[in-house]
């Protein structure tokens, strides 16, 4: 979608990771994957969110890193860091043991329930495409207090009906299979037309934000349900210059992950 | 896919304390990987291996069930190689620096043989190498409620609690069978000749891994003194009674990183879907550098003087703690016998 790329020079990767940071206010604890979360983490980190702590996948919490990351594994973030943690520590006692408030994912498909698909497309003994698959996805949704995820695109095959696969399922899916669900699942879908918000168990994602230059008509035709609006829809307040500078100039200047 | 309940025999293991467990990469490939064996090769991004499977491919290990957290490039060129037949995974991309042109491949399209593919997610593997470690039937996790996983493989099952809660219920949960590789290789910064390895940055899951396995080999960056690994116990991850091999391979995690040593290759990582994505690309790859490269030295030398340059890491010490001594005169304490010393 270049709507918004066009009109205000920002990319849309810029635009959803600054709308993304800026939800992060007054949260303290985020398990970040690979991706955009962990440029929208950094970006909170040095705006809305300064005692923000970000535990990254790898096992590395309170990293003091002196270049910029470009990965979640990268050597400067170990030199310095607080503590770095063994997988069993991470995801059992960190994760499991519910010590993170925000678990930011990103994936292939979501539903409005906020189920989570990345693993195919296509039937997944025989996928029209192979996607990584959970990583560490199905804890985080399972364990977090909440979710934020992350889409790059927003159309009616990112944003389905019924998803090919559910690799990590949400509250209402978690409890119809017997499950105890500790967390409210999705609360948050940033994408490049707007925010979709939920509340947690037996809620459905509703349109809560448009970007400047997005109608509601557009995003209802490009989800893949009969998507419910918020009576208190908002326009998302323009990038501001900081934002802008911090993402670009020190977050992601080689571009690994702004395309 | 069958799932067994796993043996309660101890352990059968070659390995131990004292002796000198030093072979060649050669060696400890031609020794412990066999064709068909179930092989975990561990590394969390940091510290892959990445020598140890060149070597497999270059010994023509063919049928193996390779385990593997994060599935990237060393996968990726193992398939090339024709040695996997079964992928036992939670991730497989090419971190987020694109695809794995011969893991599609194989999975979307059979091209050019099939591949049996096990999902999981990331904290499934780590219980199910906690459950081999510790040769237990099974290990519970609060995942998979909802999921379609289950669906798919029998890897995941759900039982109830024995225990009843505050409200005299019986909660269900997930479970998932043990791992016990036929081997495990990992890497790790240095080890003494017996196999005490130190590790340090991402430690991941190669402990666990070590545990879960018949065999180890450990290959590090340097064999120490043994005055060296004492001087620190504490950072000794692996203990020398887990591990059969240890190999002595500096740079061998290309084109990963070791912490302290080397730095990650992004520009390789980034280029690796090209070559990948096209499979006459990826076999003259695989001809220039892993089948025309008689071993890891010639890889690296290969690599060049500009890229191995370009990775180099400076300097940052480890602070350092007081492990103490008792004050009173050491005489000959260690070979008092109870009575002597009372």
């Amino acid at each position: 979608m270049t709507l918004v790329a066009a009109e205000t020079g920002v990319s849309a990767s810029e635009l959803l990771t600054i709308v993304a940071s800026r939800e992060l206010a007054g949260r303290n604890t985020v398990f970040a994957g690979i991706g955009l979360p962990t440029l929208a983490v950094s970006l909170a980190s040095m705006t809305v969110a300064p005692d923000l702590e970000i535990v990254y996948e790898s096992g590395v919490c309170g990293a003091h890193p002196s270049h910029l990351p470009e990965t979640i594994a990268d050597a400067v973030l170990i030199t310095g860091a607080e503590a770095v943690l063994s997988m069993p520590v991470l995801f059992g006692y960190v994760l499991q043991g519910g010590h993170i408030d925000v678990g930011f994912l990103g994936a292939a498909q979501i539903d409005k329930w906020g189920n989570l698909n990345s693993s195919v497309i296509g039937p997944w003994d025989k996928p029209k495409v192979r996607l990584p698959g959970s990583g560490g996805a199905v804890e985080v949704a399972a364990n977090s207090k909440e979710v934020f995820v992350v889409m790059r695109r927003h159309d009616s095959r990112t944003f389905v009906e019924e998803l090919d696969f559910c690799t990590s399922p949400g509250p209402d899916r978690a409890l119809a299979d017997g499950g105890r669900v500790r967390g409210s699942g999705v609360t948050k879908v940033i994408t490049e037309l707007g925010i979709l918000t939920r509340a947690g168990v037996r809620d459905e994602l509703r349109l809560t934000a448009v970007h400047d230059g997005i109608s509601v008509d557009q995003v209802r035709e490009n989800t893949g349900w009969d998507l419910k609006v918020s009576e208190d829809l908002r326009v998302t307040p323009q990038p501001t210059v900081d934002e802008l500078r911090l993402l670009r100039n020190e977050i992601d200047p080689r571009r690994v992950y702004l395309r | 896919m069958t799932i067994q309940a796993p043996t309660t025999r101890p352990v059968e293991t070659t390995a131990g304390r004292t002796k000198n467990k030093v072979l060649s990469m050669h060696e400890a490939i031609g020794r412990y990987v066999r064709d068909g064996d179930v092989v975990a090769i561990e590394g969390f991004t940091h510290a892959v291996p990445t020598a140890a499977g060149h070597e497999i491919i270059r010994q023509r290990r063919k049928n193996l069930t390779l385990v593997r957290m994060t599935a990237d490039i060393i996968v990726d060129q193992m398939l090339a190689g024709g040695c996997i037949n079964t992928l036992v995974s939670s991730f497989v991309g090419n971190s987020s620096a694109g695809s794995l042109g011969e893991l599609r491949r194989r999975i979307e399209r059979a091209e050019p043989a099939p591949l049996e593919f096990q999902e999981y997610s990331h904290y499934g593997m780590i219980c199910r190498y906690l459950a081999g470690a510790q040769r237990l039937p099974f290990f519970p996790l609060r995942s998979y409620f909802g999921s379609d996983l289950p669906r798919i493989q029998q890897g995941m099952r759900k039982v109830a609690s024995p225990f009843p809660d505050e409200a005299g219920s019986h909660e269900d949960i997930y479970v998932v069978p043990p791992i016990n590789p036929d081997v495990t290789i990992v890497h790790a910064q240095r080890a003494d000749r017996s196999g005490n390895t130190q590790m340090w940055g991402l430690t991941g899951i190669q402990a666990e891994a070590v545990f879960a396995a018949k065999r180890a080999i450990v290959v590090v960056e340097e064999i120490v003194e043994d005055d060296v690994i004492r001087a620190d116990p504490n950072r000794t991850v692996i203990p020398a009674l887990a591990v059969d091999a240890v190999v002595e391979c500096s740079g061998a995690t290309h084109p990963s990183f070791t912490q302290g040593y080397s730095d990650r290759d992004n520009d390789f990582y980034r280029a690796w879907s090209g070559i990948s994505g096209d499979p006459v690309r990826l076999s003259e790859w695989m001809n220039e550098w892993i089948y025309g490269t008689r071993d890891h030295a010639e890889y690296l030398a290969k690599l060049g003087e500009d890229t191995t340059a370009r990775l180099r890491v400076g300097q940052a010490l480890s602070g350092r703690v007081n492990y103490g001594t008792r004050l009173e005169p050491a005489g000959n304490a260690g070979n008092l016998s109870k009575e002597q010393q009372q």
